[in-house]
C-alpha cells in the first residue's frame, strides 16, 4: 500500500499559466514531484519563479492549468477545487513554506517556542507542556539554544530567524516544503551552514521540496532535479548535475559561467 | 422628566430600526461580530458610545435602567450614562440589580445572579479578540470565518512562557457556543464563568469600532485554556471590609500613603444590599 502510493506523484502541476494582466508570470509550466524529492527552479530576476511557486503553493489563482496533490489519505486532489478552510489545513500540516525574508513567516512579536508551536496549537494541541517540550526538540534540531525559547526573534540574528522559520515549518512533519530563496541575504558562512542543516532535514524527514534560488550553489547541494526558467517559461530540465555539468541551453551556460570560480 | 425636544432615548426611529437588525443578526448568530452603521453621540468614544446606542434601541418606556461603571452605581460614567436616559427618554433608573431589566455595564457583571427577563448591555472598547496578534482586519474576519482559532491560544502560551500561568486577566477570550471566539470586553475574567448558561440576554456593542455582538440567553461560554493549565478564576485573597462578602470580585483601596489598604465590593449595589439585610454587619477594618 505503501510503496503503490510513494508510486505515484506527490504534486503534479499541468499547463500552469498566469499572467499579470499584459505582463506575464510564467506559462505552460508542467512537471511532477515525487516524495521526497527535491526540485529546484532557477533563472534570474524577473523569470517567474517567484510567481510559479505562488501558485504552487496555491497563494495565486491559476489562469490556466491546475496543480494536483496527493493528500495523507492518498486522494490526488485538485487545489482549486478545495475549500478556502481545506487549503489552509493543508498549507499549515502538510505544507511548509520558507520565506527568503524571515520576518514573513514567523510572528516576530511573540517568542521562539510560539512560534514553533503555533502550528500545533491550530491543529488543536492543547497541552501546553507537551508543545513546549516539542518546540524544544525543534530547537535543537535546528541548532538554536534552548536558552532562547522565550525570546521573540526580534533579537535573533537573519541566520537563527531563517532556522527558526524552518523549525516552525516542519514541527506538523510537512511531506511538502516549498522554499523561497532561503539563503537569500546571508553571508556565506551562514549559508553553508544553513544549507548544511536544511540537507539533513530534508533527507532524513524524506521531504519533498520546491526550492527556488537564484543560486546555483544552492541548487547544486540541495536539489535532485533543476528547472531553468526564462521568461516565464522552462527551458530546461533535468538532473542536477547533469543540467550544471553540461547545459544544453545557451542561457543555462550562461547561467552556470557566470558563476564566480571559488 | 421627559425632554420633548428629543426623539426617545435620544436616537432616530430609523437609526434604532438599523440598530435593532443589527442585534437580531447578532443574537442569531452568537459571538460573531456584527457591523453596524454607528453613530456620533454625544459624548467622547471610550465613554461607552457603542453600548448607549445598544441600550438606546432596546429600551421601552416600561423599562427600569440602571448603568454600572467598574462595578459602581455612582461613579462619572455611571452617573452621566444615567442622567443621559433619564433627560432623554425619561425611564425610570434604579441602582438595584435586581429592579432592572436594562443594565448597561462598563467591566463588570453583577454579582447578582442575573433572570430571563433582563438584558446586560457591555461596553466595548476593541472588540476583535485577535486584534494584538493579528493587525489586519481582513484577516482577522477570514480566521473568523473559517474558525481559524490557533493564534488565541499562541496569546495564552505567551503567558504562561513569560508569567509561568496565564496572566491575561480582563478581557479573557471566551468561546461562544462552540463557534466564534469572542473578547466579553474588559470585564475581569472573574465575571467570565458568569457569562456561562446566563438566563439573561447579553449584548455588546462598540461604538468607535461600529460592531455589535450577542450571547443568547442559556448559551455555552467557555473560557480558553490549555489542559495543563486550565482557567482559574482569580479575586483578592481577602474579604470584603464593608460587608465581609468572601465570593465577590474585590477593588483594592488605598487608604493612605503609608501602605495602608482595604478590599470592597467592586459591585456597590451587592455590597450594599449585604449591608442592610445583615444586622451584624462588619464596620470598615483597618
Amino acid at each position: 500500500m505503501m510503496d503503490a502510493d510513494s508510486e505515484r506523484p506527490l504534486l503534479v502541476a499541468e499547463g500552469l499559466t498566469k499572467s499579470y494582466g499584459r505582463q506575464l508570470g510564467c506559462r505552460d509550466v508542467s512537471f511532477e514531484l515525487y516524495e521526497g524529492e527535491v526540485m529546484a527552479v532557477v533563472g534570474e530576476s524577473g523569470s517567474g519563479k517567484s510567481t510559479l511557486l505562488q501558485l504552487l503553493s496555491a497563494h495565486l489563482p491559476t489562469d490556466e492549468g491546475r496543480v494536483l496533490y496527493r493528500m495523507r489519505d492518498g486522494v490526488t486532489r485538485d487545489l482549486a477545487a478545495m475549500g478556502e478552510a481545506e487549503r489552509r489545513f493543508l498549507a499549515r500540516t502538510d505544507w511548509g513554506y520558507v520565506h527568503q525574508d524571515a520576518t514573513l513567516g514567523l510572528r516576530m512579536g511573540v517568542s521562539g517556542g510560539a512560534n514553533v508551536g503555533e502550528r500545533l496549537m491550530a491543529v488543536g494541541w492543547r497541552h501546553y507542556g507537551r508543545i513546549r517540550s516539542t518546540a524544544t526538540t525543534w530547537l535543537d534540531r535546528v541548532e538554536i539554544d534552548r536558552s532562547r525559547i522565550d525570546d521573540t526573534p526580534r533579537t535573533y540574528s537573519g541566520g537563527m530567524r531563517q532556522r527558526l522559520q524552518i523549525a516552525r515549518n516542519l514541527v506538523t512533519q510537512p511531506r511538502l516544503v516549498f522554499m523561497d530563496e532561503p539563503t537569500g541575504g546571508l553571508d556565506v558562512s551562514v549559508q553553508a551552514r544553513l544549507l548544511d542543516l536544511l540537507r539533513n532535514l530534508v533527507s532524513e524527514l524524506r521531504l519533498a521540496a520546491v526550492v527556488v534560488t537564484h543560486d546555483l550553489g544552492v541548487a547544486r547541494l540541495l536539489s535532485h532535479r533543476i528547472m531553468v526558467m526564462k521568461g516565464g517559461e522552462v527551458i530546461e530540465t533535468g538532473l542536477t548535475d547533469q543540467v550544471l555539468d553540461d547545459p544544453r541551453e545557451a542561457y543555462t551556460q550562461l547561467l552556470v559561467a557566470s558563476i564566480l570560480p571559488p | 422628566m421627559n425632554a420633548p425636544s428629543y426623539n426617545f432615548a435620544y436616537l432616530d426611529e430609523q437609526t434604532k430600526r438599523m440598530i435593532r437588525r443589527a442585534i437580531l443578526k447578532a443574537i442569531a448568530i452568537p459571538g460573531y461580530q456584527v457591523p453596524f452603521a454607528s453613530r456620533e453621540m454625544p459624548m467622547p468614544y471610550g465613554w461607552g458610545t457603542g453600548g448607549v446606542q445598544v441600550t438606546a434601541a432596546v429600551l421601552g418606556p416600561d423599562d427600569i435602567l440602571k448603568v454600572i461603571d467598574q462595578g459602581s452605581d455612582d461613579t462619572t460614567n455611571a452617573v452621566s450614562l444615567r442622567k443621559f436616559f433619564i433627560k432623554t427618554a425619561g425611564v425610570r433608573t434604579t441602582s438595584k440589580t435586581a429592579e432592572a431589566t436594562v443594565i448597561q455595564t462598563r467591566h463588570r457583571i453583577p454579582e447578582k445572579e442575573l433572570t430571563e427577563n433582563q438584558v446586560l448591555v457591555y461596553q466595548v472598547p476593541i472588540p476583535e479578540p485577535l486584534r494584538f496578534l493579528e493587525p489586519r482586519e481582513t484577516e482577522t474576519r477570514r480566521m473568523h470565518a473559517l474558525a481559524d482559532y490557533g493564534l488565541m491560544h499562541v496569546k495564552l502560551y505567551e503567558d504562561i512562557a513569560r508569567h509561568g500561568h496565564i496572566a491575561t486577566t480582563y478581557a479573557y477570550p471566551v468561546k461562544v457556543d462552540g463557534r466564534y471566539v469572542m473578547d466579553p470586553s474588559p470585564t475581569p475574567k472573574f465575571d467570565n464563568p458568569k457569562m456561562n448558561d446566563c438566563a439573561a440576554l447579553q449584548l455588546f456593542g462598540a461604538g468607535r469600532e461600529k460592531r455589535i455582538y450577542a450571547v443568547p440567553p442559556y448559551t455555552e461560554v467557555i473560557s480558553l485554556d490549555f489542559d495543563d493549565h486550565p482557567f482559574e478564576r482569580y479575586r483578592h485573597d481577602a474579604s470584603c471590609a464593608l460587608c465581609g462578602a468572601a465570593d465577590s470580585y474585590l477593588d483594592e483601596v488605598i487608604t493612605d500613603d503609608r501602605g495602608g489598604r482595604m478590599f470592597v465590593c467592586s459591585d456597590t449595589d451587592y455590597c450594599e444590599e449585604r449591608r442592610e439585610t445583615q444586622p451584624g454587619k462588619v464596620e470598615a477594618a483597618e
